[in-house]
């Protein structure tokens, strides 16, 4: 096969010549072999569309594996952290998985489809550890992602305008709930999740279904102030909601190479996922050793002074120390909370809530660089958590 | 509501049978489930034609720790002790070996093979020393005696001298047939250690760490070798009978189904009739992968560790042919004294590799290569009067027969082995009155080792001492509350030793576990 004759080098959307339509920047990177949007019009007008009216945001890259057979509950329960009895057909787990040693590979959610059919998705490619993981068990794991599209319908009026759609009975749609609905005479599933802190929606289909969809919804949404939207803003929305992203927050452990840069779920905050009533699953030994043993770090949300995001930023106990004890791994200036926040790793016993820190923050006017040593406090809940991402139903706009 | 034990002990092989033994001598409850109607797993004497037994798997005896004797006070009753060697040539030229003398070579092999039989000697007591302790653990979590115990290692290598030293440590990844290449002219002689080498493994002597297995050989009595009376039961029964004296309850046609495992430990088995037997102590005497994949089954496990032991190499190469004679064969230039001993046939290092290659490829060996015994000549209990029993391991038959195991392939497997034979023996067919072939697919099925694989996983570097089974669970302890291994599969591995049980019990005791 010559350069020639491939067409293009990554897979595009089966949403694209829409968003082709839309784009005025041409900012586009790769993700897992698509092309996906920087942004189309402008971060911070998308931003805003999700925190006041709705951002649309395509999420078909987000790798998805269909899991079945006699035996993918005890598979899953092995796999993840969380105990996967407790999640009924039509619910959706926010999880995560290990390695033996209890180091995070990746976290995800799980789709219960029906009874005992699953669907997997997550921001990384796993086929290797989840084939290594079946290992005599009887269940079956099948790459869906280029079957299944999606987009995440985020924002208050997300659900005014899915009503205003037709889905009849999205009113009733709680919180990591899933469910089929029929869109022109064929069936969609959508669930109520998302990637932003905020009332919203995911919305899977087949790819043939895409271009009809994506025209009712934006016409649908046209009075609520749909928008379109690229990982920029969604990367501001992900922050204030205090969610971690692999390779920012925390790398896979079947990538780190040196040892101590991988991170236990304990570490990351995410200790309510870890249920140690389970019986056994990947990891269980050695996080029952770290609860034991205490963690080598903690992942704090940090509330920082001043307005200056506090991007790559070490962290010290006090302001006069020369020795960091942690670093800066997400930061932004949240507009909506008008606090300037960050995610952050600190070494243990630092970072419990209330601490107070110190952030070395560099910035730069007009060329000359300045630091400040800015003051944070630990915060525990996230910066941004509208009681309207519980309600149900939904308050319409 | 089931019985309660300390420990139970899965499978009365010889090291099962060690394990309990020392477990039950140190006040434990301990119950032992054979599936088998006999104790002794692979290390059993069956009758295979009316009036004819055999030694089924193992025949011979050399590898049995001087420390477990004597920690058993085992008295085993030999028929033949230090049995000679000679190794079989088609024209009548055979190449005699004894301890470390040898004859039928020329001056330059007799005084070449005295040397090399005190150095390998010398480096297989320093891995002896090693046979017969846990293996250090190396992680983080290293406490001080696995540190002692690592420091020794180092130590006594260093104490060999600078040359020894520097040889050892050039040696032991190395393999048997460069080595002998460069000290023997005699290639009768070469192959006879080559054989010895790769005798049950999956391993060529061009194979890497084929030295490192003749270490093993060696490593506990210099490869002397013995006959049990009546068989390797003997040896069995004198295990069972030391378990049951320190009060161990052995049961037979008991077949284990699965390790019961409640909130992540195990905690008793069940058998195959469904009774259930109790105890937080769980001792396995299968190998890792019947006792990982099928009796504690992958869930209850985490996955590196599935996948370690799903991987594990043990596809079985070694076949058992016994033959029913009415009388000893003749063997040109061998003298009937000499049926006393063992006869091997691998004339040449190149005519074992040679067998290897085709089971690289799935299939058996043209020209297979043989270690050949009569039990039946110092030991009458086997055979009727005036009759005799051939009982040989024949290489390489491999488990997964490219051409699949059927009525059709064993018999043609047996038919060109006994052809193969009769070159050397010319009167053997017309002598054969019954005879018994066990591929390791019969192996598997017979004795219940995955892969028919005798030394429950092959013995070479990546598999052996820190590795074995697999990384991280060297310790005896798998990485489930409650279970243990203690068969071949774990340090130090395979062969009639009682190594691994031993260092088994010694590490469960060790541990204080609650019992």
């Amino acid at each position: 096969m010559t350069i020639q004759e491939v067409e293009q080098g990554r897979l595009r959307s089966p949403f694209y010549p829409r968003q082709a339509e839309i784009d005025r920047l041409n900012n586009w990177h790769e993700w897992k072999g698509y092309s996906s949007a920087d942004g189309f019009y402008d971060t911070t007008l998308e931003y805003f569309s999700i925190r006041n009216s709705t951002g649309v945001f395509d999420l078909t890259p987000m790798t998805k594996y269909r899991i079945t057979g006699p035996d993918a509950l005890d598979y899953l329960n092995r796999l993840v952290t969380r105990d996967m009895r407790k999640i009924k057909p039509g619910r959706v787990a926010y999880a995560v998985w290990c390695d033996d040693q209890g180091q995070v590979i990746d976290d995800g959610t799980i789709f219960h489809l029906s009874e005992g059919d699953y669907r997997l998705c997550s921001q990384e490619r796993h086929m290797s550890w989840l084939t290594m993981s079946a290992i005599g068990m009887d269940v079956s794991i099948v790459d869906e992602t280029e079957e299944i599209c999606a987009l995440a319908v985020q924002g208050p009026t997300s659900f005014s305008i899915l009503q205003a759609m037709g889905i009849k009975g999205i009113e009733k749609l709680r919180p990591f709930g899933l469910a089929h609905f029929d869109f022109q005479g064929s069936g969609i599933m959508i669930s109520r999740t998302g990637f932003t802190g905020d009332l919203g929606y995911e919305v899977w289909l087949s790819p043939d279904q895409a271009l009809d969809l994506w025209d009712a919804l934006f016409e649908a949404g046209k009075i609520y102030g749909i928008m379109a939207i690229g990982t920029e803003a969604l990367e501001q929305s992900r922050i204030e909601a205090g969610f971690i992203a692999a390779y920012v927050d925390f790398l896979p452990a079947d990538v780190t190479v040196r040892s101590g840069r991988s991170r236990s779920p304990l570490e990351l905050g995410l200790d309510w996922l870890v249920d140690f009533k389970k019986p056994n699953f990947n990891g269980r030994r050695a996080l029952a050793e770290e609860k034991r043993k205490g963690s080598t770090w903690q992942l704090v949300k940090l509330d920082i002074e001043g307005n200056k995001p506090a991007h790559h930023s070490y962290v010290y106990a006090n302001p006069k120390s020369k020795k960091e004890v942690g670093f800066i791994t997400s930061a932004v200036w949240s507009p909506v909370c008008k606090q300037n926040i960050a995610l952050g790793t600190v070494r243990s016993p630092h970072g419990k809530v209330g601490d107070k820190l110190y952030v070395e923050v560099y910035y730069q006017r007009e060329m000359h660089w300045s630091r400040v040593m800015a003051e944070a406090i630990v915060v525990d809940k996230p910066f941004w958590d509208p009681p309207r991402k519980r309600a149900t139903p939904p308050g319409p706009f | 509501m089931s019985e309660r034990y300390d420990a139970i002990v899965v499978g009365a092989g010889h090291n099962g049978l060690v394990c309990a033994s020392l477990l039950a001598k140190a006040g434990k409850k301990v119950l032992v489930l054979e599936a088998n109607s006999q104790v002794g797993g692979a290390a059993v004497t069956r009758t295979f034609a009316d009036g004819y037994s055999v030694s089924s798997v193992a025949h011979l005896l050399y590898q049995l720790q001087p420390q477990v004797r004597k920690d058993l006070g085992l008295n085993i009753e030999m028929t033949a002790s230090d049995m000679p060697t000679v190794a079989l040539s088609t024209d009548g030229k055979h190449v005699r070996i004894s301890g470390d003398e040898v004859s039928g070579v020329n001056a330059h092999d007799v005084a070449g093979y005295k040397n090399f039989c005190t150095r390998m000697n010398r480096f297989a007591d320093l891995l002896k020393t090693f046979l017969n302790k846990t293996p250090p653990r190396l992680a983080k979590d290293a406490s001080r005696s696995d540190l002692l115990t690592l420091a020794q290692l180092g130590l006594d290598i260093r104490r060999l001298g600078k040359v020894e030293m520097q040889e050892f440590l050039r040696l032991i990844g190395m393999n048997i047939r460069d080595e002998v290449v460069e000290r023997f002219d005699s290639e009768i002689l070469r192959g006879a250690i080559s054989l010895d080498a790769v005798m049950g493994t999956h391993l060529g002597p061009r194979s890497p760490n084929t030295i490192l297995t003749y270490l093993y050989r060696l490593a506990a009595t210099h490869g002397a070798i013995d006959q049990p009376s009546g068989g390797m039961s003997a040896v069995s029964e004198a295990l069972a009978h030391s378990a049951r004296d320190n009060g161990a309850t052995i049961r037979t046609n008991m077949k284990v189904r699965r390790i019961v495992v409640e909130n992540g430990r195990a905690a008793g088995v069940e058998t195959e009739s469904g009774e259930k037997f109790s105890s937080w102590l769980v001792v396995s005497n299968a190998d890792p992968k019947t006792t990982i994949m099928e009796l504690v089954k992958p869930k209850n496990v985490e996955t590196g560790f599935t996948h370690r032991i799903h991987h594990m190499r043990m596809r079985g190469n070694a076949a058992k042919l016994h033959l029913a004679l009415d009388g000893l064969p003749a063997i040109k230039g061998v003298d009937k004294r000499e049926f006393a001993g063992r006869f091997i046939i691998a004339p040449g290092d190149d005519y074992v590799e040679r067998a290897f290659n085709h089971a690289k490829y799935g299939e058996t060996s043209a020209k297979p290569v043989f270690e050949i015994v009569f039990p039946s000549f110092r030991d009458s209990s086997l055979a009727p009067t005036g009759k005799h029993v051939l009982s040989a391991i024949v290489q390489y038959v491999p488990y997964e027969l490219r051409a699949n195991w059927n009525k059709k392939s064993r018999s043609a497997f047996e038919k060109l082995a006994i052809a193969t034979l009769a070159e050397y023996m010319p009167d053997l067919k017309e002598r054969i009155t019954a005879t018994e072939l066990l591929t390791p697919v019969d192996i598997e099925e017979q004795f219940h080792i995955h892969g028919g694989h005798w030394h429950h996983g092959e013995l070479t570097l990546d598999q052996f001492l820190f590795t074995r089974p697999v990384g991280g669970a060297a310790q005896y302890a798998m990485p489930l509350d409650g279970l243990y291994l203690c068969g071949a599969g774990s340090h130090p591995g395979g062969g009639i030793s009682g190594a691994a049980g031993r260092n088994a019990a010694r590490a469960i005791l060790k541990s204080g576990y609650a019992l």
